[in-house]
């Protein structure tokens, strides 16, 4: 069975398969079905739009439920070879338009402001995730019925007392180099059987893109390892670490000289649109930023250099530099991508606060700007 | 390796014909997990020039192995061409949480025999924004004294015997014991063979193979007194690349236990009675050692390392008074002696240094879980700058 799986086609036909995948109803449901392309593709738009059973997905009454995907971008299969391809689409309704549960085709809409598009926005994403037991659910390496000891020998730790599933976390490594996906490293985490990859510096639309891909293989990979995978973000209540998704992001003026002091000003603007950042950055999350465990509480706005406790975090190089980069360390693990890299964008270079608001967080939060 | 529920594996043994339902689970499992490995071996060299470097470092206990992995643009070979790179000081006990970033500098490269291709494992140590090493960093100042001109003379060699014990997972018993019971006494298991005297060979033969692979220094393996325990060498290694060298094959050894499903333990007296202690006995020569008259160097080092025995201990690793009792082949923890071909001494020379008046010694106090950087640069630094 394995020779057919890995059967290379190409000798045979110039015909290859390309699995069409977008998210579903849910918001994090990742959903795909494959369909043959006469001969290989560079780019999405030489690709046929396609639709699916939107009644199936919570996404269209079954009255009328075509929904329409549009490719949008290309990555190479890991699991067929050749020249196989993952094609991440969105969802449009028969008339052209973005269903709601579309979160790309807004952020895109921001990512192709000329202002945005002038200031060159990077993304490096963190992506923390959990591997549960199948049919119990509860995490990898977990006692079935009890708790493993407490939080201290598992962040990156080895050895089979202290690090479990790392055949998933390792394959999913190398399966998102062969893709093309922009992976740039991964950590075992605190919580054991959690662990965490990072996908960057991502240029505007690139950041969400990627990490669905990354997610869709992440999620292939489990099932092959018999590993249920899942983005809650706080998957046990207690001492335990939840997952994040934290975004570390960056501007052209950020990255050249003087960069800090716009790096405060993006603070400021993001303080002052707190509670609008946090409802989009994922459900649940007020199980996760208590406070404890490395995170800063929900409702209140936090910025500080090398301060895993805050809600940005500023790292030392770029205090020294003068110049780099912020970490947004609010967004849960099931967070959207495109919404939240979408939204630092539109913050940060869209929005202007009112002067007497600005002055009054500038006071606030100490930011000379 | 996933936990996997284990009623999918207990398919030899219970059945005399296994019934069609369970058989096609377990050719499932067998199937995906050889996907699994697939791409756990993809060879990226042929879709891509990045390579993944596995930064290695020491955190909070001074023996806890951490490691997280980055990609490259290229292939690299020389340390110094590799970035600077910080981790969460907050999560291995090595720095508070409002100001958590600690910095790794690269140090060693070794090949990644997990990952293959050109795929490499960085040893590191730890220092904080400013540049000072922090304090569970003991590379720093075993560089230092590896670098005084005197030492860097005597171009000094190290030969370490790393022994360890393999622990049942869960119940950390030590491998092949029974549960709530124990084996035969000690006679049978060193360098023995059989499935009732050698427990874990497969463990300790992929390490050889793995280090070898690696570009460490390995010379040598053997199955140990005590039943479950082993021992690999490391060595002769040149000053400072001695720790790196043994910092790198301890890893490949959790990583590799890891993937068996045992617990490896470096303590230096994992079961109390009459069963041996784990030791890192060190071998040591200089230059005028390895030359003619090299025996009355050694004479003088093994005094001068005599007056300084209390400081030596202390530096020995943590819970060595449990293992140096003065029976099971140590020395007494309080008392120095040394003596040729004596395995009851502090240091032993051996007969054929003895014979050709000139070689090297071995230093048998070290226990399992020394710090190879202070026990190197320690003897460097009372045999010769002292």
């Amino acid at each position: 069975m394995e020779d057919l799986l890995n059967l290379d086609v190409s000798p045979y036909t110039d015909r290859i398969i390309a699995e069409y995948i977008w998210i579903g109803g849910s918001g994090t449901d990742v959903r795909s079905k494959s369909r043959t392309i006469s001969k290989p593709v560079e780019h999405p738009s030489e690709l046929p739009k396609w639709n699916y059973d939107g009644s199936s997905t919570g996404q269209a009454p079954g009255e009328d439920s075509e929904v329409i995907l549009h490719p949008q971008a290309i990555f190479k299969d890991p699991f067929r070879g050749g020249n196989n391809i993952l094609v991440i689409c969105d969802a449009y309704t028969p008339q052209g338009e973005p269903i709601p549960t579309n979160k790309r085709a807004k952020a895109a809409e921001i990512f192709s402001d000329p202002k945005v598009v002038a200031q060159v926005p990077w993304f490096g994403i963190e992506q923390e995730y959990t591997l549960l037991q199948p049919n119990v659910n509860w995490p990898l390496g977990w006692p079935v019925g009890g708790y493993p000891g407490p939080q201290g020998p598992y962040y990156c730790g080895a050895g089979a007392d202290k690090s479990f599933g790392r055949d998933i976390s390792d394959a999913h490594y190398k399966a998102c180099l062969y893709a093309g996906i922009n992976i740039s490293g991964t950590n075992g985490e605190v919580m054991p059987g959690q662990w965490e990859f990072q996908v960057g510096p991502s240029v505007g639309i690139e950041a969400g893109d990627h990490i669905w891909c990354a997610r869709y293989l992440l999620e292939r990979i489990t099932e092959q390892a018999g590993v249920v995978l899942t983005l809650d973000p706080k998957p046990i209540e207690g001492d335990w670490n939840g997952a994040g998704c934290h975004t570390n992001y960056s501007t052209i003026t950020m990255r050249e000289d003087g960069g800090f002091e716009v790096i405060k000003k993006a603070i400021l603007n993001l303080s002052l649109r707190h509670k609008e950042h946090i409802s989009a950055y994922g459900e649940g999350n007020e199980r996760r930023l208590t406070g404890k465990h490395e995170t800063a509480s929900i409702n209140q706005f936090s910025w500080g250099v090398a301060n895993r406790g805050c809600s940005i975090r500023v790292g030392r190089d770029t205090e020294k530099a003068g110049k780099g980069y912020l970490e947004d360390r609010r967004p849960a693990s099931n967070m959207d991508p495109y919404t939240v890299t979408g939204l630092l964008a539109e913050t940060t270079i869209l929005w202007e606060p009112s002067l007497e608001a600005e002055a009054l967080a500038a006071q606030k939060l100490a930011l000379n700007v | 390796m996933c936990d996997l529920p284990s009623d999918c594996f207990s398919i030899n043994g219970t059945h005399s014909s296994p019934p069609k339902h369970s058989l096609k689970i377990f050719e499932i499992i067998i199937f995906k997990m050889a996907l699994l490995n697939d791409l756990i071996n993809l060879n990226l060299t042929d879709s891509t020039k990045k390579i993944i470097a596995e930064y290695i470092w020491i955190g909070g206990s001074g023996m806890d192995l951490r490691s997280k992995a980055r990609t490259l643009p290229e292939p690299v070979s020389d340390p110094k061409k590799l970035p600077k790179w910080n981790y969460d000081g907050s999560s291995t006990n090595q720095a508070p949480g409002e100001d958590s970033e600690v910095i790794l500098y690269p140090q060693a490269i070794f090949k990644d025999p997990f990952r293959g291709g050109n795929n490499i494992l960085v040893i590191c140590d730890a220092y904080t924004p400013a540049g000072e090493p922090i304090p569970t960093n003991k590379r720093h100042a075993a560089a230092k004294i590896f670098s005084r001109p005197e030492v860097e003379k005597e171009v000094p060699w190290y030969g370490i015997e790393q022994e360890y014990t393999l622990l049942q997972k869960d119940i950390n018993w030590p491998l092949g014991w029974p549960q709530g019971g124990f084996p035969g006494p000690q006679g049978p298991y060193y360098c023995g063979i059989g499935a009732d005297k050698a427990f874990g060979r497969d463990v300790v033969d992929a390490h050889y193979k793995a280090c070898l692979y690696a570009g460490i220094n390995i010379s040598g393996i053997n199955g140990e007194v005590m039943p479950g325990q082993w021992e690999f060498q490391v060595g002769p290694s040149v000053g400072i690349s001695a720790g790196d060298e043994i910092w790198a094959a301890r890893y490949i050894l959790e990583r590799i236990t890891e993937i068996a499903g045992f617990v490896v333990s470096f303590d230096p007296k994992p079961i109390p009675g009459d069963w041996n202690g784990a030791g890192a006995h060190t071998n040591y020569s200089t230059k005028s050692m390895r030359e003619e008259g090299g025996y009355e160097i050694i004479k003088k080092a093994i005094e001068k390392l005599g007056l300084r025995h209390k400081e030596h201990i202390a530096a020995y690793g943590e819970g060595n008074e449990r293992r140096l009792t003065g029976r099971h082949e140590t020395a007494n923890i309080n008392t120095f002696k040394w003596g040729v071909a004596n395995r009851g001494a502090s240091i032993r020379v051996g007969r054929d240094t003895e014979k050709e008046g000139k070689g090297y010694f071995e230093d048998r106090r070290p226990a399992s879980n020394m710090d190879p950087y202070v026990v190197t640069s320690m003897i460097a630094e009372t045999t010769i700058l002292l």
